[in-house]
């Protein structure tokens, strides 16, 4: 989306609006869940300990926005998420709302293992805030989308969960809510199921409505949102742009209690960088790169722990830091084999980069995430190279691209 | 697949944004006409669920209380006499199990309605005097069955229609003023208190003896300390007048203001106290599950 838009979008009117939102857990450090143990402890002090969720969080959300909350896990996050689809009161401050929600923080919430997809379609659109009679009418098209028409009549024990989240993210999508509130949605289903997905979200998006998505995948938030928040031991410590919300989630992430340092010394929580390097044709190592010739990059990590179908991403970055272009890497495996690297194991990545920098200087950014199927958590970050492109030709921009297109004075 | 997402879409922008406070959970969150669909959807579900998996369906429903029916029935004419003097005792018997049978089971299966539903609870902002309610009205469709089946009975027993009969409705709905608030009190103390299942087991079967169910008052209370406190029970007076209004008409009547005072005086503060506890509660379901 282009700056103007997302300034226009920023000036549209308010459809969520927080202020000093706060919520304290008590936490009984001993359960009393029965009468005898209540009368038992008539008498002993009750102790309790107070978890703040949250500590006073501040927003707004205007129309038509793809808004994303970020945070680690028990950052409060999803309390937030929950307090503002009336699961969880809070216990100050306010939230105001405009448009009706889609009241559902997980996908499938509700769905009746028991009864058939028809029934459970009705009743979810119904939880969803349509009339029963409009849930009804809708029924075909949700069937539709999901791609199930000819289990309409079966029991959704029977469904694959493949086939249950279709149809539980068609319900979704045709509840046709101005507001919806997503929970980590988007680690589900196949790969072209998930493409389905964002381009409904898109849709979405363009007709309108507002999607406020809690995730901590940030390759998600880069992508989709057009503002971000994060949410760090209940207080709001960004909004705004999700690049940056990104990169200040991945510096708390990477840097322990919360104290901000540089990109470059992220300790090793996940992964332990062994060594990188850039090689000419012949092998030979090199600090920099002449125009036109392939990069060969080279890159040796130890995993700190197991990582579980982790994914190598590599981003080359212009000198502002804006990503020029990136891609990424999963382990090569056998069919059936386990994708998962040992603590303690060495991955060593590889190969050819096809290179079409213009002069300057350039660097590249290590992003190691886990797989999409598999959660796509990041699991770590960071800058790992500077070289430099020589060479002559100096363009517009960062890329120089082939090109076919002839100028000739006509006859 | 965006044109058709587009014609579903209402017109936009809908409405005139309108910042409104969001609430928080309730009672009924989500407004009247919602909670109102979702409870029809959910009993009718549910009882569709309970009569297409058994292959003989209702019928198995209908063989407990019968069942019931013929044992005590056997019990109480051939070894404990409580029939005599009693007119038309197996079809009275017949009915008060069916009539009690509603609130043993709507009141029992209320109890960890909450707790099954704890999903729903837990990601979605579901009205939670829904989950109870729907439990009631479950058991009032079985009810509706029962009391079809009982009315054969009663005219193959031989007991002449009554103009009272008309009065059925007023009957389910008195025993709906009891049973509801009975459901709402315990679903809600559930989450908090496990224990409450296995007292309210107790509890309902010391109900059914302290109810006339198998007995009736026949003008004077029961001796004794016991008798008080059936005469006490707000089931009690209900009990009397089924018996009146659709099988004996001319029953004798158990008398004084007391006996009439004492269980409608308990009936209004059951409700109302299920009403506070209920709207107290509704908020904090989630986190206590």
């Amino acid at each position: 989306m282009s700056e103007t838009a997302r300034t226009h979008l920023q000036h549209g009117p308010v459809v969520i609006e927080a202020r000093d939102v706060r919520k304290t857990f008590h936490i009984p450090e001993q359960r009393l869940d029965s009468f005898k143990e209540r009368a038992t402890h008539a008498f002993t002090p009750r102790v309790h300990r107070e978890l703040d969720a949250l500590r006073g969080i501040d927003f707004d959300v205007h129309l038509g926005e793809f808004f994303g909350i970020v945070g680690r896990n028990g950052s409060g996050k999803s309390t937030l998420l929950k307090i503002m689809a009336s699961i969880y009161r809070a216990d100050g401050g306010r939230i105001r709302m405009a448009g009706r929600l889609a009241p559902f923080i997980e996908l499938g919430v509700g769905f009746n293992p028991e009864m058939t997809a028809r029934d459970n379609v009705v009743l979810n659109g119904v939880l969803m805030g349509l009339s029963r009679r409009e849930a009804e009418r809708r029924l075909d098209a949700v069937i539709d989308f999901a791609e199930l028409g000819e289990f309409t009549d079966l029991k959704l024990k029977n469904y694959s969960s493949g086939m249950t989240v279709r149809l539980a993210f068609s319900v979704t999508v045709h509840a046709d809510a101005d507001i919806m509130l997503i929970d980590e949605v988007l680690a589900v289903g196949d790969a072209a199921f998930a493409q389905k997905c964002m381009d409904v979200f898109r849709a979405r998006r363009d007709a309108g409505k507002t999607v406020v998505l809690v995730t901590h995948d940030m390759a998600t938030v880069q992508s989709f949102c057009d503002r971000a928040m994060l949410i760090h031991d209940g207080d709001l410590r960004y909004v705004g742009d999700p690049e940056e919300a990104a990169l200040r989630y991945f510096r708390l992430n990477f840097s322990g209690a919360g104290g901000e340092r540089l990109p470059g010394d992220i300790p090793d929580v996940n992964v332990r960088m062994i060594d990188v390097w850039l090689t000419d044709e012949h092998g030979e190592r090199v600090e920099n790169v002449e125009q036109g010739t392939p990069i060969n990059l080279n890159m040796i990590v130890e995993a700190r722990r197991e990582l579980i179908c982790p994914v190598f991403g590599f981003h080359f970055v212009d000198a502002q830091g804006a990503a020029v272009f990136g891609f990424t890497v999963p382990i090569d495996r056998e069919q059936g084999e386990a994708d998962v690297v040992r603590a303690g194991q060495r991955v060593r990545i590889g190969g050819r980069i096809a290179n079409p920098l213009l002069p300057g200087r350039y660097g590249v950014s290590t992003l190691i995430s886990r797989n999409r199927s598999a959660g796509d958590l990041a699991l770590h970050l960071m800058r790992v190279l500077d070289f430099v492109v020589y060479g002559t030709n100096i363009g517009p921009g960062s890329v120089s691209v082939d090109h076919d297109v002839v100028a000739a004075v006509e006859q | 697949m965006n044109e058709q997402l587009a014609r579903n879409s209402a017109p936009w922008p809908p409405t005139p944004l309108v910042l409104q406070d969001v609430r928080g959970p309730s009672a009924l969150g989500g407004g009247w006409r919602r909670s109102l669909e979702l409870l029809h959807l959910m009993a009718l579900m549910e009882f569709r669920r309970t009569y297409t998996n058994t292959v003989f369906g209702y019928v198995w429903s209908l063989c407990r209380p019968l069942l019931l029916f013929a044992v005590l029935l056997a019990v109480f004419t051939h070894i404990v006499h409580l029939s005599a003097g009693v007119p038309d005792y197996p079809v009275l018997l017949l009915m008060n199990i069916v009539l009690f049978g509603f609130f043993a089971e709507s009141s029992s299966t209320a109890v960890g309605s909450v707790v099954g539903q704890e999903a729903v609870v837990r990601k979605t902002q579901f009205p939670r005097l829904v989950i109870p309610l729907a439990v009631v009205v479950t058991s009032l469709f079985n009810l509706g069955l029962n009391l079809i089946v009982t009315f054969v009975f009663i005219l193959a027993y031989g007991v002449q229609p009554l103009w009272t009969w008309l009065l059925l409705p007023v009957l389910v709905l008195w025993l709906l003023v009891i049973t509801v608030p009975v459901a709402m009190i315990l679903s809600a103390l559930y989450p908090r208190f496990r224990d409450v299942a296995i007292i309210w087991a107790v509890l309902s079967t010391a109900l059914f003896y302290a109810t006339p169910v198998i007995y009736t008052l026949n003008g004077k209370a029961v001796h004794g300390l016991i008798g008080k406190l059936v005469s006490l029970n707000p089931l009690t007076p209900l009990f009397e007048c089924a018996r009146r209004w659709i099988i004996t008409p001319d029953a004798p009547v158990h008398g004084g203001p007391l006996p009439i005072a004492v269980p409608l005086v308990l009936t209004i503060a059951i409700g109302a106290y299920a009403v506070w506890m209920f709207n107290r509660e509704a908020p904090r379901i989630a986190e206590a599950l």
